[in-house]
């Protein structure tokens, strides 16, 4: 084999006193796609922040192209070929797409003025490569996130990148959007760019990936080639043991119906219904493409929003639109989609967010009691396994899977009627997907009317007892669970094949 | 490391900071620390307290209100005319008063959660309109506390000896009002909504907290304590005009509360640290018209919080870099 493109040895990086990488050497050939792996908390996105020259190594060396060399920000690294794609794509909204492949280094003419003509003629001939057919002077805003990251990628390109990593590109994208980044990122190998991302998800890794680095703590614990790729190796090797497959799923009962959903019309799709309904004990799947009006019906249900027209009802009680405090005491609880922007307050305790949905609960004189606080947090925390050093630790310092278990306990002690989970796993690593996939169902078995809302495929496949497939806002098709496969829908969420809901 | 001993450490920071002040004035001006000395800075800092603890409110949820000193100009014309002009009695005219007041917050928090204008621009208006309204009403003269009113001066201005240290009474409805907004901040369902909401508007609102009636509530506290602290001022000064009483005291207020380790972006505030943000003020205010001249007072201020802002964002990397 040729010599490494990028070689790191021996990197190692600490933040405030928490070592983030122990010692973590490895080699990035040309021509090849490598997946960085392993639980949150892991190092991975240090790592690839270390090579991006986002983050400075505090020892070890880099290696580019056989010259030993410090990357001191990410403009040298960008200079020297290595393109980084943030998990948050770094693009500007109100800017179009031709401006943001060239942001931060415009061509000019007359030394002065922006070449603008040029920049899209350039910006075309990227998106034609890639495959994204649209004008170059779209406005980034009005893109879908996977069109995003083609525009990321384009950007990349544009820079002659000898090296694109990707921090989580697909955790956004739904199934369609994700082959179609598949296939440039199998063009860019063949072009002989090495392509380097992190995934939390193993079928996409085991289709893509030349070779895959795990990470565990800090360290570097194997790389597996593509002859090598299993399910079970690259999970044992994540999470330093052998998982027990999961436990065969007890066929549930659903009860009566909790949640009556009726022509519902949200703005994100005014010329759209919804109807559907959610039954005690069920856990329903909510499928489709980011962007299918999923997470807008949601929060229209939970009163965030103010729904254009259609009646939600709770046991056949209408529910007042565009109150959360009602959609609660009715018995509605709804786990959102951005759990650090929606589901939880970073900077506040865990005590303080387990406990705000009912403080009322804890002021029965008017004056709030921490005394009780703090025991009812203790016991979630125990029931839930919140791994941290107290209840009084912010939840911002705790790592994705615990924070979700956060966002999800704070409802459990409402024991709420019917619960909404929008995405309940994204970025949670494995160990903390099953416990949260427990705990669902352990909901269901208590006799809550569950729906989860997820673009993770097999994840809804694994919980659904019944899966709403949307559209573009409507109500393709339900699927029973032996009807549902990935290619049943898949196919109901990309609207190829017209399909009436089960009445 | 926990949110609450952060909390903590910052109010010990703030009150080392006073102590530190303290002894230089004093080092650097005997005077100021003499009976009368400490009596004038407990005076002002009463009087400034109170609508720092009103715009603290305001702060805790990420808004700002300019309105203060207008309001405070309205309000003390406002009260000799009702007495005089309209024949009201003292007890209805603090009643309307604070009916006014709270109908003006009331207004401000709905044009700012409902049509959602940003605070700042909703209170800019309000600090031009009232101060216009102040004149109008006031005219051009000085309003004077009328004579059967004069007994308010002494009950509420006047200092009341305590042991051997006369202590001006508005600073001791200070320590009563903080006291009741630290209960109120600290141990309501109330209270943790509003700091809840401040730290995060959207978490809070998806927590099935009204975070619409919070903002709306502080506000209306904020115009309250304006408005009788008007009263107050009125009651110190025996008179005043309509087209310069109160201007920039909101200032003096902000500042009180960003010494006391409030953040502008929301979510943090603490009475404790209000008190003694509005303390620092109130001893810089009288050191610099004791030690150097009255004139310097803005200047000295403005470079005193901008040190302070500075200091606290350099020890807050340091103590994040060297955990």
């Amino acid at each position: 084999m040729s010599a490494p493109l990028l070689s790191a040895r021996g990197i190692s990086k600490r933040f405030a006193g928490v070592r983030a990488l122990d010692n973590v050497s490895a080699d990035f050939f040309q021509g090849e796609v490598v997946a960085v792996m392993g639980e949150n908390g892991a190092g991975k996105s240090t790592l690839m922040k270390c090579l991006a020259g986002v983050h400075q190594p505090d020892s070890g060396t880099l290696t580019w192209q056989g010259k030993d060399l410090r990357i001191t920000s990410t403009r040298r690294a960008e200079q020297l070929g290595i393109a980084f794609i943030h998990q948050e794509l770094n693009l500007c909204d109100n800017l179009d797409v031709a401006s943001n492949v060239f942001l931060g280094r415009e061509l000019k003419k007359a030394g002065c003025f922006l070449d603008a003509a040029a920049m899209r003629a350039r910006t075309a001939a990227l998106l034609e490569r890639i495959g994204l057919r649209i004008p170059t002077n779209t406005p980034v805003s009005s893109l879908s996130i996977g069109q995003r990251q083609l525009v990321e990628i384009a950007r990349a390109l544009s820079l002659d990148a000898r090296m694109v990593i990707m921090d989580e590109p697909t955790s956004s994208l739904t199934a369609g959007e994700t082959a179609t980044l598949f296939s440039v990122v199998r063009d860019l190998r063949t072009a002989g760019i090495c392509v380097v991302f992190i995934s939390h998800r193993i079928p996409e890794i085991t289709a893509i990936a030349d070779r895959v680095i795990v990470l565990k703590d800090g360290r570097f614990t194997g790389t597996l080639t593509k002859s090598e790729l299993a399910p079970d190796r690259i999970v044992s090797l994540m999470v330093g043991r052998d998982l027990p497959p999961p436990e065969p799923r007890p066929l549930r009962q659903p009860g009566p119906v909790r949640l009556e959903v009726s022509n519902l019309r949200t703005a994100a799709f005014p010329a759209r219904q919804l109807s559907f309904s959610l039954r005690a004990g069920e856990i329903t799947g909510a499928a489709g493409l980011v962007g299918a009006g999923r997470t807008e019906a949601a929060r229209a249900i939970f009163g965030i929003d103010r729904p254009i027209a259609g009646t939600i009802s709770i046991d056949g009680n209408p529910l007042t639109h565009g109150n959360p405090r009602l959609a609660i005491r009715a018995g509605l609880a709804l786990v959102p989609e951005d759990r650090k922007e929606q589901g939880l307050i970073l900077d506040m305790a865990i005590r303080d967010n387990l406990s705000l949905p009912r403080l009322r609960h804890f002021a029965p004189s008017g004056f709030i009691s921490d005394a009780a606080i703090n025991r009812s947090a203790e016991d979630l925390s125990a029931s839930l396994s919140i791994r941290s050093t107290g209840i009084h630790k912010l939840v911002g310092e705790l790592s994705g899977g615990n924070q979700q278990k956060v966002a999800l306990g704070r409802w459990l002690a409402l024991s709420p009627g019917i619960i909404i989970l929008d995405e309940p796993t994204r970025g949670v690593d494995v160990g903390a997907k099953r416990e949260i996939y427990s705990l669902i169902e352990s909901l269901a078995a208590s006799g809550t009317a569950v729906l989860v809302i997820s673009s993770d495929l097999e994840e809804i496949l694994r919980l659904s007892d019944r899966i709403l497939v949307l559209h573009e806002g409507h109500l393709a098709g339900t699927l029973t669970r032996q009807e549902a496969s990935e290619a049943s829908v898949m196919q109901l969420a990309t609207g190829s094949s017209p399909r009436r809901p089960a009445a | 490391m926990n949110s609450l001993f952060a909390s903590h450490q910052k109010t010990l920071v703030i009150a080392a900071l006073l102590a530190v002040l303290t002894a230089v004035c004093a080092w650097l001006e005997p005077r100021f620390i003499s009976v009368d000395g400490i009596g004038l800075i407990l005076k002002y800092a009463g009087l400034y307290g109170l609508i720092a603890l009103g715009v603290s409110f305001v702060i805790i949820t990420g808004g700002i209100d300019l309105s203060i000193g207008s309001w405070i100009g309205l309000s003390a014309v406002l009260f000799p005319v009702l007495l005089r002009d309209y024949g009201l009695s003292t007890t209805s005219a603090l009643a309307v008063i604070i009916l006014l007041s709270a109908a003006a917050g009331a207004l401000h928090g709905l044009l700012i959660t409902r049509l959602r204008l940003q605070p700042f621009l909703v209170t800019l208006c309000g600090l031009f309109i009232y101060r216009g309204l102040a004149r109008i009403i006031g005219g051009n003269r000085e309003q004077m506390v009328p004579q059967a009113q004069q007994w308010m001066r002494s009950a509420f201005v006047k200092a009341q000896p305590l042991g051997d240290l006369p202590i001006p009474s508005v600073f001791l409805l200070l320590l009563v009002a903080a006291a009741l907004s630290a209960v109120f901040l600290n141990h309501t369902v109330w209270g943790r909504h509003l700091i809840a909401t401040g730290r995060n508007e959207q978490a809070a609102r998806f927590s099935g907290v009204n975070t619409s009636a919070v903002r709306i509530t502080a506000y209306i506290l904020c115009s309250i304590f304006a408005g009788l602290s008007g009263v107050l001022f009125l009651l110190e000064v025996n008179s005043a005009q309509g087209s310069g009483f109160g201007n920039f005291y909101e200032l003096w207020a902000i500042a009180g509360a960003v010494l006391g380790g409030c953040s502008l972006r929301g979510g943090q505030a603490g009475v404790t640290g209000v008190l003694l943000g509005i303390l620092m003020v109130a001893e810089v205010r009288q050191a610099v018209g004791l030690i150097v001249r009255d004139e310097f007072k803005e200047f000295v201020i403005g470079s005193f919080i901008l040190i302070g802002v500075v200091a606290d964002e350099l020890l807050s990397r340091f103590l994040s870099r060297s955990r």
